[in-house]
């Protein structure tokens, strides 16, 4: 049996049941990246060496009893913007090609202590900017369905990792729809958590006020696992939250009679594939004949998401990628006269076109005399947004809609206009803005054989009505594997 | 015909606070690390670092802000300062710009014009940058981040002042009460304290301002009353000749005693201020405002007032010794210890005066402990040293703080007081000089300090002067 079929959670059982052992879980994934990686590029660094160290440690561990959880002994991929003691932290871009972390990011230290093997980094848009995991400085990661389509970003390396069977889980972020299009457009599971649950110390920021870690995986009952084992209260890292509730698994239940799901009519209009259109009604009625209460509203105000994203996005990040400067560490322009023609030459060679745009526009719009017209108005659209959510949320337990409006879009055919890419996350975009709690999972295929992905949001930390409703229908469906998942 | 122009100054200061650990991280605030051995993921400016304010820093802005009559802002936020700099590790400054911590305040000021109140407009929170060393030899520049993110209040005026004396006496009015809170030691030649002066000048009776200027590295009182004079002038001259005053910023030069310009207004920077999307706001509530007014220390007008009351001190003495509050803090535990106000204030004002002039010392350095003191006045009341004696002990306890009474002791330093043993000496001496007898039987008084002079000095100068007049005045006759 081919270790990579399972599940995190199903492995991990295998593992504290000592049919396989942590070194035997860990080699099978090594080796399955390295029948695979030349087709996927899924990953930037691949730690053989530490991961295999690792696994004996964490197999003496588990069998002196000190490693009990669901997760210990299994391997996972971290994405490449998540901070990793000792280990090569690039953020795909080349001004970090060679920045090697003196600590971990917390997200990472927890999967550690309940025993995670970590295998190595994924592959992603240059600093999370993209939505095809195109702008990688470390080449294109393709599509495990079809390599000639994009996986869809920016965690594109971690959830074609997952979606070609190359690794159990991984770990995403999400800072505008990074963790639930990828997984819409390669057929697996992704939690982008509420704002304040996952810890983002070690998470190398883009945008600091949307930014969330989650994970990404083949089902709900493994993102559930893996979303409590990562939330934490964490005093290094202000935006934190204290949550109670975090207990995620709890609400692994297939029921979902009496629960109000809302299909905000906005989501479905034009620019949306009549394809995904279809399945996601379709998953909709599914719910609807298990007993949930659906109905149609207008959420409102969604043609303003993108415009605000982008400028409260961009002007974090201008500032926020302002310390890659070839000072401290990273790349260095070998030539140079003085100090300003160092910054200048380092960060113009280091930087991909998507980063330096996003940078230009952030400053831009941060610039003395435009940031009241931009930046402000930005933030009062937030709030508005937020409010909109608030008046959904009064009415229903979830909203449910598309993740993204098409399946994965051919390589090569979205970098040269970046206003339709940008548009392709106006599923997403809203929920970072105010600060919700979203899944997307498969739901269905296309005529090509790509995957459309359902996405389900939920008020700000009721994290379990989304996950109840995702189990729910996931009970319906066969998880389907990718053609390179079968290879 | 010359007209008459008045000087029109605003000060923004910079207090660097008395935190053990920095603004935004856990490590030491400690001076004179190795370079870098103070710093972290946070203070360095790694990515995926975040920030996270020590709340020490709020409560020392609030306790300044609370003592210099500002209103409180109870629901704060921390902006980012983007500018490019080696020394600012993640080219953005945490400061605060929309929503400072203090605003609207103001500090009671005396000079010779007489008494008056120079207003804050705002005090905010930010941090410190690192160090940058030039190696000339080697041509590079090396950067050391032990500073980075040490805090900092930034204490902004109105442009209240008119004069050199002014600034100087609202500067002496900070940095007194932020000595009191012991919220920075405020020194100015160690950077502690740093204060850019922005001047303009104005026909007198005119209502609008000058065009001002802002002058930089201003390392003493001095440096500042020098640079306010030096810049009047050159502003004057300037209009005199019909020109115009550039707005821009200026470096003063403490070798040439002149200021150049660095940058003028056009080359400003767009600093591109944004709220700081890592910290959360800070929101203080009525219970922590009167929390901290109540742990509040006596402040200097205070204690002046107590002082007059309750020990009966000179108001000149009192000023002197409340203007350090490290030497009022001595004042009153000596003074608990021996009870005697008049006694301690006479030796810090005489005394200690002199040994701090002598060794160029702050008030701030003093370090020889109250016990010690009251133990010096113990033995002097109790005449078991006499004052000279006394005198000599005290510089020993003001250099090492030693107990006199084991010094006295060990030294055998204790006045003669045995009357048989002094009447002896007293006798050998009006033996030995019949000169000074004779002179002083001719009615010259000045003869009978010198013989006393020469039975201090036959008794290594432990005698007790009343004794030894007495016993002269008895065996003379």
């Amino acid at each position: 049996m081919n270790l990579l079929r399972y599940t995190a959670v199903e492995l991990g059982k295998k593992i504290q049941a000592g049919e396989v052992s942590v070194l035997e879980a860990t080699q099978a994934v090594l080796d399955a990246i390295k029948a695979k990686e030349a087709a996927v590029n899924s990953f930037v660094t691949v730690d053989e060496e530490g991961a295999l160290k690792r696994a004996a440690e964490v197999q003496k561990l588990i069998d002196e009893g000190k490693l009990t959880g669901p997760l210990a002994g299994v391997p996972v991929a971290i994405k490449d913007n998540m901070c990793t003691e000792g280990l090569l932290t690039t953020c795909s871009s080349k001004i970090l090609y060679n920045y090697i972390p003196t600590y971990s990011a917390e997200a990472v230290k927890r999967l550690e202590a309940a025993g995670a093997v970590i295998v190595g980094k994924t592959n992603m848009d240059e600093f999370a900017m993209g939505s095809t995991t195109e702008t990688s400085a470390y080449g294109v990661t393709k599509n495990p369905w079809n390599t000639e389509h994009v996986p869809g970003g920016s965690s594109g390396g971690s959830c074609a990792a997952v979606a070609a069977e190359e690794v159990p889980y991984a770990l995403g972020s999400d800072t505008g729809g990074s963790i639930r299009q990828p997984s819409s457009f390669c057929g697996v599971t992704g939690i982008k958590p509420t704002y304040g649950s996952v810890s983002r110390y070690g998470l190398i920021a883009y945008g600091s006020s949307l930014d969330q870690i989650g994970p990404i995986a083949k089902d709900v009952t493994d993102c559930a696992t893996i979303l409590e084992s990562i939330t934490s209260y964490d005093t290094k890292d202000s935006t934190s939250v204290k949550r109670e509730d975090s207990d995620y698994t709890s609400a692994l239940v297939d029921d979902v009679k009496g629960m109000r799901i809302g299909i905000p009519r906005d989501y479905f209009g034009e620019g949306l594939d009549p394809e995904v259109r279809e399945a996601v009604l379709a998953a909709a009625e599914t719910l609807k004949e298990k007993g949930a209460i659906v109905e149609e509203f207008d959420l409102g105000l969604v043609e303003y998401a993108i415009p605000a994203y982008y400028v409260i996005a961009c002007a974090e990040a201008s500032s926020n990628l302002a310390r890659f400067d070839g000072v401290k560490y990273g790349y260095r322009t070998r030539e140079y006269e003085g100090l300003h023609n160092m910054y200048k030459k380092s960060r113009s060679e280091g930087f991909g076109a998507e980063v330096k745009r996003r940078i230009m526009l952030g400053s831009f719009v941060l610039s003395s005399g435009y940031y009241d017209a931009y930046y402000l108005k930005a933030l009062r659209v937030k709030a508005l947004i937020k409010k909109a959510f608030d008046n959904a949320f009064s009415k229903y337990d979830v909203i449910l809609g598309p993740a993204a409006p098409t399946t994965a879009p051919k390589l090569g055919q979205s970098l040269d206009n970046p206003i339709q890419m940008y548009l392709g996350d106006i599923y997403t975009i809203s929920v970072n803005l105010a600060g919700l709690p979203g899944i997307s999972l498969p739901c269905d295929m296309d005529k090509n054989g790509l995957p459309i992905g359902l996405q389900l949001i939920g008020d700000c930390f009721k994290e379990k009505n989304i996950i109840r409703a995702a189990y729910s229908f996931e009970q319906t469906r066969e998880y389907k594997h990718s053609p390179l998942a079968e290879a | 015909m010359s007209k008459n122009y008045e000087t029109v100054i605003g000060l923004e200061v910079h207090v660097e606070l008395a935190t053990k650990t920095k603004i935004f991280c856990s490590c030491s605030t400690a001076f004179g690390g190795a370079p870098n051995t103070h710093t972290c993921p946070v203070c360095t400016g790694q990515p995926g670092s975040l920030p996270v304010l020590n709340k020490q820093v709020v409560e020392y802005a609030v306790a300044v802000g609370l003592a210099t009559n500002c209103q409180i802002t109870q629901y704060s936020k921390f902006d980012r300062k983007n500018y490019f700099y080696p020394d600012n590790p993640q080219n953005y400054q945490i400061s605060q710009l929309y929503l400072p911590i203090c605003r609207d305040g103001y500090v009671e000021i005396e000079t010779d014009a007489g008494k008056k109140q120079v207003r804050i407009h705002e005090i905010h929170m930010e941090e410190d940058a690192g160090k940058l060393v030039h190696d000339e030899w080697e041509d590079v520049s090396i950067v050391d981040y032990n500073r980075s993110g040490v805090p900092l209040i930034e204490i902004v005026s109105e442009p209240d002042m008119r004069s050199a004396d002014e600034v100087i006496a609202y500067l002496e009015k900070l940095r007194q009460t932020i000595q009191y809170l012991g919220a920075s030691d405020c020194k100015l030649n160690e950077g502690s304290m740093r204060a850019d002066v922005n001047l303009s000048v104005r026909e007198v009776g005119s209502s609008k301002f000058g065009t001002r200027t802002e002058m930089k590295n201003l390392n003493s009182f001095k440096a500042i009353a020098h640079a306010i004079e030096g810049e009047r002038e050159r502003q004057i001259e300037l209009l005199e000749a019909g020109r115009k005053v550039v707005q821009e910023t200026r470096r003063w030069d403490d070798n040439k005693e002149s200021s150049h310009a660095m940058r003028s207004k056009e080359d400003a920077q767009d600093y591109r201020y944004f709220p700081e999307p890592d910290l959360v706001p800070i929101v203080i509530s009525d219970e922590w405002i009167a929390d901290i007014r109540s742990r509040q220390p006596e402040l200097r007008d205070e204690k002046l007032v107590r002082y007059k009351k309750e020990y009966d001190i000179p108001d000149y003495d009192a000023k002197i010794i409340t203007s350090s509050k490290h030497m009022a803090d001595i004042f009153e535990a000596t003074t608990k210890l021996c009870g005697k106000p008049k006694k301690v204030s006479n030796w810090l004002m005489v005394e200690a005066m002199r040994l701090m002039k002598e060794h160029e010392m702050d008030p701030e350095e003093l370090r020889f402990s109250p016990v010690n003191l009251a133990k010096l006045i113990e033995l002097v009341e109790s005449g078991t040293i006499n004052g000279s004696v006394a005198k000599e002990v005290f510089e020993i306890v003001f250099d090492k703080d030693i107990d006199p009474e084991q010094y006295v002791e060990e030294k055998g330093l204790k006045s003669v007081n045995d009357e048989g043993e002094l009447r002896d000496a007293v006798q050998r001496v009006i033996e030995e000089n019949p000169q000074s007898v004779e002179d002083y039987h001719g009615g010259k008084e000045k003869a009978l300090g010198y013989l006393v002079g020469q039975t201090m000095k036959a008794t290594k100068g432990k005698a007790n002067p009343g004794m030894v007049n007495k016993l002269l005045k008895e065996l003379l006759g």
